[in-house]
């Protein structure tokens, strides 16, 4: 069984009176274990399928199988249950709660799960040891550089031991040298097992995945290995250095 | 449980980032609460004040007045003709459920103790109209049935006559005092009654025999008329039907034909604490709309930073419900801190209107009565203030859809 089987995803947007079709039809099956990139131009369609791919939107039709179950019909209660489970996010802007410690930042999906706080705390000093942020546990976003803010995202992202981690543009307010950590990270993540979708417009950052999907006007215009494209993978600096 | 715990400490948290905000939002909340409390302790210490004048003057006491007589068009005054007496007094002691029967007539005049003189009022009672109002005293004894029947020349004292006429630490009882240079022996000094419900000085008094006030110091045009008469009534239930059968053994006697006026006056006590009752019923609906009000501008307030708050949170709801939150896990969050800022609110109002009903009591020198009730009653309502007023602002925020909200700047 696919981790991800999606059939002919339709999306329509009405603004007033114009209709946007942000996807006219994609079908698309990822295996767990995989590192997936999105790429395309912004208006692709590509941020859609994202939000689709992680529970935060229905398509207007089609299908979208997760681990074999149809979510494409699912309720908003529903899906935040899937989402919490399953998936976990990494943003463009981080996307951390202000004034709010590292750790209690990556505790909150186990918050919602109704976990106890005691086990709460030790899995998210384990996920923050993972990103090697052991240290930074007791600090605020606003005390920690752009790169280890994102790893505080992935950290909170992998803190359920979700089947995907979904990436939306995670360097694209990174440095190179921030950029090329965390997708260090990532990528040891994947060789962990983690199924990874990166949305990016980056080449650069496209060659880490295995397998690239080009989307242009609300439709798959390639998807192909990776290695076809780019030749080798970049050797990976260990994670966290 | 636990999640509704840890959504309690998750709000005390954000209000304590904005504490001055918190506090300000507070305050029309606490303003309102302790008003509510402070007055309502100062009404009702106000009301018990008034209902134990209503008690000083007796229990169950029904008074009868000679009422004017009306002599070709021309009324006078009560007690202004001899149209109650003795005899009708005694009359009444039949009607069933009347404990003590006792009548009194009353002059102003000056009074001399040694080179010490007072003007007040003497009344010539009888002993039953002692027990009626409820005196007694505090050194000596009351004058008995034999000194009324031989006209005894004793008198009973009233403490702010006693404090007139002796030095301070001075025991009246046993000395002799002159009434129109008549002396008289004290054999008792009253204990204190107070200020009655029309503001006179109950304890500015002196008592004597009614027989010894009628033959020997105030005089009469006709023997056996009395200036006022009263009784007491078992339970306050009877008291309506005896004041009934006392208009009917009147109206009688004194013959009086089914066209004539009534040539006495009864009143009930019970009569004067209902007019009490019902001012302080209207006291209790304008302090209602009051705390109405204030909790109502304090909900408000509540309501009004909490959608700031829904605002400046959007992309935190956003984060929240991408991580797993549910619509109703927001909802609470929301609610949560709209309570706790109402209830804290509330809590800090019920110490301000504690505090300040002490106050009031102490300038106004007024007892201040604070009752466990308001307090739970007030802090409870803010809490549902909170409840009402979060509703709305909570509800826009578990409404947000979380892609858009993720994205809000």
């Amino acid at each position: 069984m696919s981790l991800i089987v999606c059939r002919d995803l339709v999306k329509t947007y009405h603004l007033g009176e114009m209709e946007v079709r942000a996807l006219r039809g994609v079908s698309l099956t990822i295996e767990a274990g995989d590192c997936v990139a999105v790429m395309g131009a912004s208006g692709s369609g590509k941020s859609t399928l994202m939000n689709i791919l992680g529970c935060l939107d229905v398509p207007t039709s089609g299908t979208y199988a997760l681990e074999g179950t149809d979510v494409s019909t699912l309720g908003g209660s529903r899906l935040a249950e899937i989402r919490n489970q399953k998936i976990g996010f990494v943003f463009q802007s981080f996307n951390l709660i202000p004034r709010t410690t590292a750790r209690e930042n990556v505790q909150l999906p186990l918050f919602y799960r109704g976990m106890p706080a005691g086990e709460q705390r030790v899995l998210a000093a384990r996920a923050l040891q993972r990103v090697g942020l052991a240290d930074r546990e007791h600090h605020h976003p606003s005390q920690l550089s752009g790169g280890q803010q994102q790893r505080v995202a992935i950290a909170r992202a992998l803190v359920t031991s979700p089947a995907i981690i979904l990436a939306d543009e995670p360097t694209g307010n990174l440095d190179s040298q921030a950029s090329r950590e965390i997708m260090d990270t990532l990528t040891q993540l994947n060789r962990e097992g983690i199924t990874i979708i990166l949305v990016t417009h980056e080449a650069d950052i496209a060659r880490y995945a295995h397998r690239i999907i080009m989307m242009k006007d609300g439709v798959i215009q390639s998807d192909r290995p990776a290695g076809d494209m780019f030749g080798a993978r970049p050797a990976p600096q260990e994670a966290g250095a | 449980m636990n999640f509704l715990l840890m959504t309690v400490l998750v709000a005390f948290r954000v209000l304590g980032r904005n504490r001055m905000r918190s506090i300000l939002t507070m305050l029309g909340i606490i303003i309102g609460v302790g008003a509510v409390i402070a007055m309502v302790s100062i009404g009702e210490g106000a009301k018990a004040a008034v209902q134990a004048q209503i008690a000083s003057f007796g229990t169950n006491v029904i008074t009868i007045l000679p009422w004017a007589t009306t002599t070709s068009g021309v009324r006078s005054g009560h007690g202004g003709a001899v149209t109650l007496t003795i005899g009708d007094m005694e009359e009444l002691r039949k009607i069933p459920g009347v404990t003590d029967v006792g009548w009194a007539r009353r002059d102003a005049m000056q009074i001399v103790h040694e080179n010490k003189n007072w003007f007040t009022t003497v009344n010539g009672v009888t002993p039953g109209y002692l027990v009626i109002r409820g005196w007694s005293t505090v050194s000596g004894d009351f004058f008995t049935q034999a000194d009324t029947e031989t006209a005894a020349q004793g008198a009973l004292i009233g403490q702010s006559v006693a404090e007139n006429l002796f030095g301070p630490g001075e025991d009246p009882v046993g000395a002799t005092i002159r009434l129109k240079n008549i002396p008289f022996k004290v054999v008792g000094k009253l204990i204190a009654k107070g200020y009655d419900t029309r503001g006179s000085d109950q304890d500015d008094v002196v008592f004597i025999p009614f027989s010894t006030a009628e033959r020997k110091v105030m005089g009469t045009r006709f023997m056996g008329s009395i200036g006022a008469g009263f009784l007491s009534a078992e339970t306050p239930e009877e008291m309506a039907s005896i004041v009934d059968e006392v208009k009917r053994v009147l109206r009688q006697r004194h013959k009086l034909r089914p066209n004539q006026d009534d040539d006495f006056t009864v009143r009930n006590q019970l009569d004067t604490a209902k007019i009490q009752e019902g001012t302080s019923e209207s006291m209790k609906l304008l302090l209602l709309a009051v705390a109405s009000i204030s909790l109502l501008v304090g909900g408000i307030g509540i309501m009004n930073i909490l959608l700031v708050s829904v605002t400046e949170r959007t992309r935190e709801i956003g984060i929240r419900m991408a991580v797993g939150a549910k619509r109703r896990h927001i909802l609470l969050q929301f609610l949560v801190e709209a309570v706790v800022l109402s209830a804290l609110g509330g809590l800090i109002g019920v110490g301000v209107g504690v505090a300040g009903a002490k106050v009031a009591s102490n300038i106004a020198g007024w007892p201040a009565i604070i009752s466990g009730d308001i307090l739970v009653i007030a802090f409870g309502f803010s809490a549902l203030v909170g409840v009402f007023f979060g509703l709305y602002p909570a509800n826009k925020a578990s409404r947000l859809n979380p892609i858009e909200a993720l994205r809000y700047e």
